[in-house]
């Protein structure tokens, strides 16, 4: 019976009451209380997917060349050579909103670990981060503190910041998105997994001593932010990177020494999930006494062990007889290594103090948190974006153009990202080959000659407007951001960011963007080899855009092959493969410069997008491609005028007035389209592959001078673009 | 005129790098007797106000904005009037 009292440990626990009676049923009891707190945490939107599951599970998963798919702490996929790419994307929302410093921070630090406990050195990190409009005084405290969180504690552990995306938009003004991924790379016999196998095997507890800090961590990503949230105070942690470093040596050392069984992160939720999910995924159970884990406080009780959320700590099950080893090893790094308990065969999580049970439930049924299929109801709000209609924005006159550009290049979303990245260090290790700052970064894989090269893209006004058609083009623009950095796509990591999802309107945002994504997914053959849902971003009852950020890994086979966006030198052809239709509805140019955030978006043919993607592939190949830029927010121009900044060379450029209204033809997103560079002698190569895979292409000019000449629409010397370009962050930003 | 003493102390429970290197260097130099260190930041300002409730307001409110960051950090301060004009 549901009486006040239970009621009010449910609410504490985050728990419904049919959850509780489902616990009743699979306990045959009553849980006691530190039970009913590890039912909470484990079932938490946040450690379980209840409400993602199912549809998760449509997405493609499978291909030539992925190792280890969805469910491990990262995915991994082989890239020739003995080598393997290990990646995932996390998000760290939440944390963000209340410290935004640490919380962007920590962030970081839970997805190296998540690379690093695959056994895989973590080369590179990449930041996709949404806030509110800048004019905002806590928007721009929220964004500096979490540019320089993720700067200074990735400069700490010497891993190169490479790459990633900045946007702004209202609807993000008091929930920030704060996704961090990260790469790493192995030779493919040294993978481990996390799991918990060998019964009788050593649990042991390494790294950072326990604190009570983050507690609950993982039910509070679960709740939608208010005004009380500042006072949820100790459920921020505070990140030690030196330690993180120190832990990633340990592991990588100790993972080379072939006695590790299973291994993984202590993230949200702590001990409790790191304990349950790897017995859970080995079909054995885990016993373990909290009164062995070395403790930062005193007094700490069995609850306080199971749910801190200390960071840089790390679960390990080595072969039975090498506890000495491991110990050895964290020894030497100056790190706690504790054999706290073993795996046994009863499938039970058992928690003891002292040798006394404390709790002692399956530990299956921890991780299998029951599977919810929400109501979904398409929003209203989608009728007048399907209705809009274009002839109702006015045209602009010709002697406009110039300055509705710069007033483009001038606004936070479009302008020069620089005051970031510049904050992160994304040289160190040296193996940076294209920077940030580009379509994808390229970084390459030591001991071979090959590249990987990474993006994140999604654009979240298409995908608030048609979810499904938004997602597909997230997934597509970040292929051809690959493609146009000299790479072959090969896989990708989600970060989906949505509303409440007991919402039937936040629902069907989520439903349509994950079929939108396994339709593109399938076209161009990138699996999905992991990702993360965050729900629950809300302010105040409005949700953020629907965010699906798709994470994604090319190779390249010979480094040599990079490519960049700018122009290389005076003379060269420029050409733009695809087509350019009247579109304009979602587009930064009728956001910025008309104030209208609605209209159809720009179609998308994946078949097409496969066939321009596939040329690109084959010119870089025979080494004919001198620059490569793909056409996304802003269009043409915006684009053209990005390939123009980093040399200071001009382009002459003459479009046939055709069909296409003035401004779509400057500033629409149609799809599929990229501006190729070649030198003049390879022109008859360069046609015959864009005939051999039929797809549109036009000669649209030549690299000239120093100013940008579009028709007799645009005409602006390159020196004053690049200023007005570079400039408007680090003005808003000192402007405090 | 008020003259503030403020004490800035990171939240018990928080993890505090800082006072964890420094303590282990103490302990590298033979200072075993060590324990509890715990390392913060201290302010002295002085403050024009009309009386002393005045003062203290215009201190919370600083703190809670600029001086401490309330999510990871108490403060404590004391107010002594002194003279000035």
């Amino acid at each position: 019976m549901l009486t006040v009292d239970l009621q009010e440990k449910l609410a504490f626990n985050g728990l419904k009451f049919e959850e509780y009676q489902k616990i009743l049923d699979m306990l045959g009891r009553e849980p006691n209380d530190l039970e009913l707190a590890l039912y909470g945490v484990m079932w938490s939107e946040h450690c379980s997917y209840k409400h993602s599951k199912a549809q998760l599970k449509t997405l493609p998963t499978q291909s030539e060349c992925v190792l280890q798919g969805p469910g491990e702490n990262a995915g991994i996929i082989g890239i020739g050579d003995g080598m393997a790419a290990v990646f995932k994307i996390e998000s760290h929302n939440h944390p963000s909103a209340i410290e935004p410093y640490q919380g962007a921070a920590t962030g970081v630090g839970g997805i190296v670990r998540d690379v690093f406990t695959m056994g895989a050195r973590p080369i590179a990190l990449l930041n996709s981060l949404r806030f509110g409009n800048l004019d905002n005084e806590h928007v721009r405290y929220i964004f500096g503190g979490v540019v320089a969180g993720i700067a200074d504690y990735g400069n700490c552990l010497g891993i190169p910041t490479v790459g990633g995306e900045t946007y702004f938009n209202k609807s993000y003004q008091g929930n920030p998105l704060v996704n961090a991924m990260c790469l790493g790379v192995m030779p493919v016999k040294e993978m481990v997994t996390g799991s918990a196998s060998g019964i009788g095997n050593p649990v042991m507890v390494v790294g950072a001593a326990t604190g009570r800090d983050g507690i609950k961590g993982a039910s509070f990503a679960s709740e939608e932010l208010s005004a009380e949230s500042e006072e949820k105070r100790p459920s921020v942690q505070v990140g030690d990177p030196f330690m993180e470093k120190l832990l990633m040596e340990a592991c990588l050392e100790l993972i080379k020494t072939g006695v590790v069984v299973g291994i993984q992160d202590m993230g949200a939720a702590g001990l409790a999930s790191s304990s349950c999910e790897m017995a859970s995924r080995a079909g054995t159970g885990i016993e373990l006494d909290v009164a062995l884990v070395p403790a930062r406080e005193k007094e700490m009780t069995p609850y306080d062990f199971m749910l801190s959320e200390s960071q840089e700590r790390m679960l390990v099950v080595p072969k039975k007889g090498c506890e000495a080893k491991v110990k050895e090893i964290f020894d030497r790094w100056g790190l706690n290594a504790v054999v706290v308990g073993q795996v046994t065969a009863d499938g039970n999580l058992t928690i003891k103090e002292d040798g006394v049970i404390a709790a002692r439930v399956p530990a299956a049924s921890l991780a299998d948190a029951p599977v919810y299929h929400p109501e979904s109801v398409r929003p209203a709000y989608l009728d007048a974006v399907e209705s809009f209609e274009l002839s109702q924005v006015r045209i602009p006159e010709t002697d406009e153009y110039n300055d509705i550009l710069i007033e483009l290049l001038a606004s936070p979303n479009l302008s020069s990202k620089a005051w970031v990245y510049q904050q992160y260090d994304h040289m160190v290790r040296s193996n940076t080959v294209v920077l940030p700052g580009s379509d994808a970064a390229v970084v390459r894989v030591e001991g071979t000659d090959r590249g990987l090269a990474v993006t994140t893209d999604c654009n979240s006004r298409f995908c608030y407007l048609n979810p499904y058609q938004g997602t597909m083009i997230a997934v597509a623009e970040a292929a051809r951001n690959v493609v146009c950095s000299g790479g072959k796509p090969l896989a990708i990591t989600d970060g989906m960011n949505f509303g409440n999802p007991e919402k039937p309107e936040i629902f069907y945002q989520f439903r349509e963007s994950i079929a939108g994504m396994r339709a593109a997914c399938q076209a161009l053959n990138t699996p999905v080899t992991g990702g993360n849902v965050s729900f629950y971003n809300e302010h105040s009852g409005q949700a953020i855009y629907p965010t699906p950020i798709i994470g994604m890994v090319g190779l390249l086979e010979n480094i040599e092959d990079a490519v960049t966006m700018d122009f290389k030198d005076e003379g060269d052809l420029i050409f733009l493969i695809g087509e350019t239709k009247e579109e304009l509805g979602g587009s930064e140019y009728l956001s910025l410069i008309h104030g209208l955030e609605t209209g159809q978006l720009p179609e998308l043919d994946l078949n097409l997008e496969k066939a321009i993607q596939q040329t690109v592939i084959e010119a870089v190949q025979q080494k004919i491609i001198k620059s490569a830029h793909d056409c996304a927010e802003g269009g043409l121009a915006v684009a053209l005028a990005e390939s123009t900044m980093a040399n200071g060379l001009g382009a002459e450029i003459e479009i046939e007035d055709g069909e296409v209204r003035s401004d779509a033809v400057l500033f629409g997103e149609s799809q599929s389209r990229i501006i190729v560079t070649i030198a003049g002698k390879d022109l008859n190569l360069f046609m015959q592959i864009c005939s051999a895979n039929t797809v549109p292409v036009q000669r649209i000019g030549q690299v000239k001078g120093d100013e940008l000449k579009i028709n007799d629409w645009i005409n602006a010397r390159v020196e004053l673009l690049k200023l007005q370009w570079q400039e408007a962050i680090p003005c808003i930003m000192s402007q405090r | 005129m008020f003259k503030i003493e403020l004490k800035v102390m990171p939240r018990k429970g928080i993890l505090n790098p800082q006072s964890t290197a420094v303590k282990n260097g103490l302990k590298a130099m033979g200072y075993d007797n060590v324990d509890n260190l715990e390392m913060g930041k201290f302010m002295e300002f002085t403050i024009k106000a009309a009386d002393r409730a005045e003062a203290e307001a215009y201190v919370e409110e600083m703190c809670k904005r600029l001086l401490a960051n309330p999510v990871i950090e108490d403060y404590t301060y004391q107010i002594y009037q002194v003279e000035g004009e």
